[in-house]
């Protein structure tokens, strides 16, 4: 039998509140069911078996107000800009946005069009841009991982100034 | 029924208020006077020869060169099979017409987008509204003298072109 020896190292490990923090963040990015046209159906793909963002904790949600992650899927119109902008502050913070596919970062296709809004930057902050027409499941999961990669930078704990919130734009 | 027997019964009954028959091409189509297009309509719906039961599509067309706007109404007969295109022309300071929603109800919302596009009015149209834009959209984007405003509702409606680095 084995002298009792302090086995501390085994069952605690100590890492930084901020790491936890955004460990944990990082691993439930709870998207928001938004989807804009037809980056929506790579959407649900990459929602779907195959791509299966499941595996990091990222999992739809039906309202901006459980949700962490917007992923803007598709051309957005100026109809549609006012009600994006509403549910982008209906979501508590910290949040994070997506433009996924070419309609969303500036317009795309129809960034001629009279009715298109020229890139969801014009309304929102946009913290990860996805290129594609549309982005391939694979592009959108990198995505997502980029987004993690942000996550993890955060630091909760050092009060930082408030400047860096403010939309960019218009 | 053939288009141009179509065209030949409205002669009869219209007559001077139904011109300019085009048989040869694809849809055939015919002028209607713009005072009598609810009452040639409706002759074309309850007509037992010709049985027009719907209105498959009522779309707009600007033509500045001859300043005129014109509304196209496509119409289809179930019962028999035939189709026929009307056209009425109109002013293109002050496009107006009658609705057409006495005759086919689907033209409510037909004549809403054909406002909201071209600002056709309907007179005695019972919701005249945009069906399309938000209600607070200015002009009417498929009017080829059209002009983009500089922004919709604090969004601005430019973006710098992407090449204009490479252009320099």
């Amino acid at each position: 039998m084995q002298p009792l020896l302090n086995s501390l190292p085994e069952t605690v490990f100590t890492t930084k509140v901020d790491d936890l923090l955004n460990w944990g963040r990082a691993s439930s990015q709870w998207y928001m069911l938004f989807g804009l046209a037809c980056c929506a159906i790579e959407l649900m793909q990459t929602g779907g078996p195959r791509a299966d963002v499941d595996r990091f904790g990222c999992v739809p949600r039906a309202t901006p107000r459980q949700s962490d992650l917007m992923i803007v899927a598709g051309t957005l119109t100026y109809k549609m800009a006012k009600r994006t902008k509403l549910l982008y502050d209906q979501m508590p913070d910290p949040k994070y946005v997506i433009s996924m596919g070419s309609c969303a970062n500036c317009g795309g296709l129809f960034q001629l069009a009279y009715s298109v809004c020229k890139g969801v930057d014009k309304i929102i902050p946009v913290d990860v841009y996805v290129p594609g027409c549309p982005p391939r499941p694979e592009a959108l999961t990198e995505g997502l991982m980029r987004i993690q990669e942000k996550m993890m930078r955060e630091r909760w704990l050092v009060r930082q100034p408030a400047a860096a919130e403010a939309p960019v734009g218009a | 029924m053939e288009a141009k027997e179509i065209y030949g019964k409205l002669e009869r009954k219209f007559a001077g208020k139904v011109s300019g028959f085009q048989g040869d091409v694809m849809d055939p189509n015919l002028r209607v006077d713009p005072q009598a297009v609810v009452e040639v309509c409706r002759y074309l719906r309850d007509e037992p020869d010709l049985k027009f039961e719907i209105l498959s599509d009522l779309t707009g067309l600007d033509l500045p060169k001859e300043n005129k706007i014109q509304v196209v109404y496509h119409i289809y007969s179930y019962s028999h099979r035939h189709q026929i295109v009307l056209k009425v022309d109109l002013p293109r300071e002050n496009p107006q017409l009658s609705t057409m929603e006495g005759v086919w109800k689907v033209a409510n919302w037909l004549e809403r987008e054909a406002f909201d596009l071209f600002g056709i009015v309907f007179e005695g149209h019972t919701d005249l509204r945009r069906i399309l834009l938000p209600e607070d959209w200015v002009g009417h984007p498929l009017r080829k003298d059209y002009v983009e405003q500089e922004e919709y509702d604090g969004i601005s409606t430019q973006r710098a072109p992407l090449v204009e680095k490479l252009l320099r």
